[in-house]
């Protein structure tokens, strides 16, 4: 077995995710079967490939990654608080994090 | 019902006023009306945005001007592609009632070629999926077998323009999910390398591998469309400023003397055997047209869905941590600030991509890093290999797009590995950031389409499109 379910149950907790009990079990046991498969990856040996973390030649985005950094209006705030579930503009409201 | 319309027939139409835009737009959405239910390929209509451009179309006719590229075409584009003033639900119930304030680039970028804007297209949630029944919004119906899956993710862009109720459509493509459903439905579906199209307003699911791109009946239409929406666009810094070729003068070129590779490791077990025969006769047909058929071995194809799904889900669980029920979608109420994220993605994202979130922050954690993501990269990086090696020695691979011709619904929802080993053949391309395109290549013995794949090298678009233009013109996609 490559997950457990305190495995699972952590990793809903890092990513903030509400599971109930029968989605922890249902994940663990599809999870653990994705994961076996994934192993057939350590058939390989890359200990001297470098990791390729995207696919852009240096060549193609030497003038596409940088631009000059000047401040643009985007005029929109006011359209995207309103679209927000609990706006008090200019802010958006959530439950109190800070005890006074 | 007559022949579809074409992006030619439509402006022809228009010039010589045998009928106007807002007549068309209304003819396309009463099709839509009487055939969208079954199909469910629409999940939001936007009449009043339509008819203002259709009368902006009118306007320019009456007043003898030409058409601009799109002008007049009525077309779709998937939910994941951001509309200002449309709601845009990425097939979610997380963004049920999310309206964009802003417009993709690609969306603005066709409109104002003058394409007409019918709605948005169902599809799996976030783009995660291969049948389409991910959509919370319940499942596309493939329109040449209804009691099949059109493909997915973007099943419902590929179904409408099937079944008539679009000329041309967008989807996205992160692991096959233009080519597949584009096969699964028998029409042309093509992504550009990654960074040809500006990805601005594309809701993101994978960055790395996310891409836009075309369906349409014709190759020509794809060709036409894809040059719209490509080219360099300040807003997403991973669109290149490699220039942009005329697709269009360049699908007309001779494809004699091309040499298509065809990697044996396409060709293994789990292909089905009518789909083989099928893509078989396929390369046949390129070879009377003069292309030389090369055999080729890309080694680590094997590895590759493997690979896709840790970078995948990987950057998944990253992008999709923005939902969260603060700024926008979905929020549900909790006295604390944690409280209310928890529950907000729990009862807000649906099964697949809740696997996918658990997966991708299981494969980035510590002490799981090494093992999962880092190899991962490193195999990708040999995946990209095998491409640049073969384009060493072909202009194009030739491969089936899909390994199983569309499949029943509810036929896989219960096995998900299943489900993602379907993807095994388009997975690579992605992976490796080059061009692919799927064309029709006939049929079944079941009456099922099939769909010839084409890879080029990064920022060949030009040559698969001619190969599969040619392809087409010859008949390729008959029997």
């Amino acid at each position: 077995m490559k997950i457990t379910r305190d495995d699972v149950s952590r990793v809903a907790e890092l990513a903030y995710l509400d599971l109930s009990e029968s989605e922890l079990e249902m994940y663990r046991a599809q999870i653990d079967e994705i994961l076996e498969y994934i192993g057939k990856l350590n058939e390989l040996d890359t200990s001297n490939v470098a990791p390729m973390a995207q696919v852009l030649t240096d060549d193609q985005t030497a003038d596409a990654t940088l631009r000059e950094d000047v401040e643009v209006p985007c005029g929109i705030a006011a359209e995207v608080l309103r679209g927000a579930p609990d706006p008090e503009p200019p802010f958006f409201r959530v439950p109190k994090v800070i005890e006074k | 019902m007559a022949s579809s319309w074409t992006i030619d027939s439509v402006k022809e139409a228009l010039t010589t006023k045998k009928i106007s835009a807002r007549e068309l737009t209304a003819e396309f959405y009463r099709r839509i009306a009487e055939k969208n239910p079954a199909i469910n390929g629409y999940l939001a209509l936007s009449q009043e945005r339509a008819y203002a451009q259709a009368d902006k179309v009118d306007a320019l006719i009456a007043s003898g001007k030409q058409l601009p590229a799109l002008g007049g075409v009525p077309i779709a584009v998937k939910d994941v592609l951001s509309t200002r003033g449309t709601v845009t639900t990425c097939g979610s119930k997380i963004l049920e009632h999310y309206v964009p304030p802003y417009d993709a680039t690609a969306v603005k970028r066709l409109e104002e070629a003058g394409a007409i804007l019918l709605g948005k297209t169902n599809c799996d949630e976030f783009a995660m999926g291969s049948s389409n029944e991910n959509s919370a919004y319940g499942p596309v119906k493939n329109p040449v077998a209804p009691d099949r899956v059109p493909g997915g993710s973007s099943g419902g862009s590929a179904a409408v323009v099937a079944a008539d109720l679009a000329v041309a459509s967008l989807g996205t493509d992160t692991g096959g999910s233009i080519r597949q459903p584009g096969a699964l439905c028998g029409i042309p579906a093509m992504m550009g390398s990654y960074g040809r199209v500006s990805r601005y307003g594309l809701i993101a699911f994978a960055s790395s591998l996310d891409r836009i791109g075309p369906f349409a009946h014709s190759v020509k239409d794809v060709a036409a469309v894809l040059q719209v929406i490509a080219g360099r666009d300040a807003n997403d810094s991973t669109s290149t400023t490699a220039p942009v070729p005329v697709y269009t003068d360049e699908i007309g070129k001779p494809v004699k003397g091309m040499r298509i590779g065809v990697p044996r490791d396409y060709f293994a077990e789990g292909l089905d055997a009518g789909v083989r025969s099928k893509v078989e006769a396929g390369i046949e047909l390129l070879k009377q047209l003069g292309c030389e058929a090369v055999d080729i071995r890309m080694p680590h194809t094997d590895y590759a869905i493997a690979t896709y799904y840790i970078i995948a889900t990987a950057e998944a669980s990253s992008n999709l941590a923005r939902y969260d029920g603060v700024r926008f979608g979905l929020r549900v109420d909790d006295p604390t600030l944690l409280g209310m994220y928890r529950k907000t993605r729990g009862a807000g994202f649906g099964p697949e991509v809740k696997r996918r979130i658990v997966l991708g922050t299981y494969v980035l954690s510590a002490g799981y890093y090494d093992a999962y993501y880092l190899k991962g990269q490193k195999v990708r990086a040999l995946i990209a290999q095998d491409f640049r090696d073969a384009f060493q020695k072909v202009d194009a691979i030739v491969t089936p797009t899909s390994p199983i011709p569309a499949f029943k619904l509810g036929e896989k929802t219960a096995d998900p590995l299943a489900m993602y080993l379907a993807d095994i053949y388009t997975v690579t391309g992605s992976l490796a950031g080059v061009p692919g395109i799927s064309v029709p290549c006939g049929n079944t013995p079941q009456g099922l389409p099939v769909g010839l794949q084409m890879f080029g090298p990064a920022f060949g678009e030009s040559q698969i499109l001619r190969l599969a233009h040619a392809f087409e013109q010859a008949g390729g996609n008959r029997g």
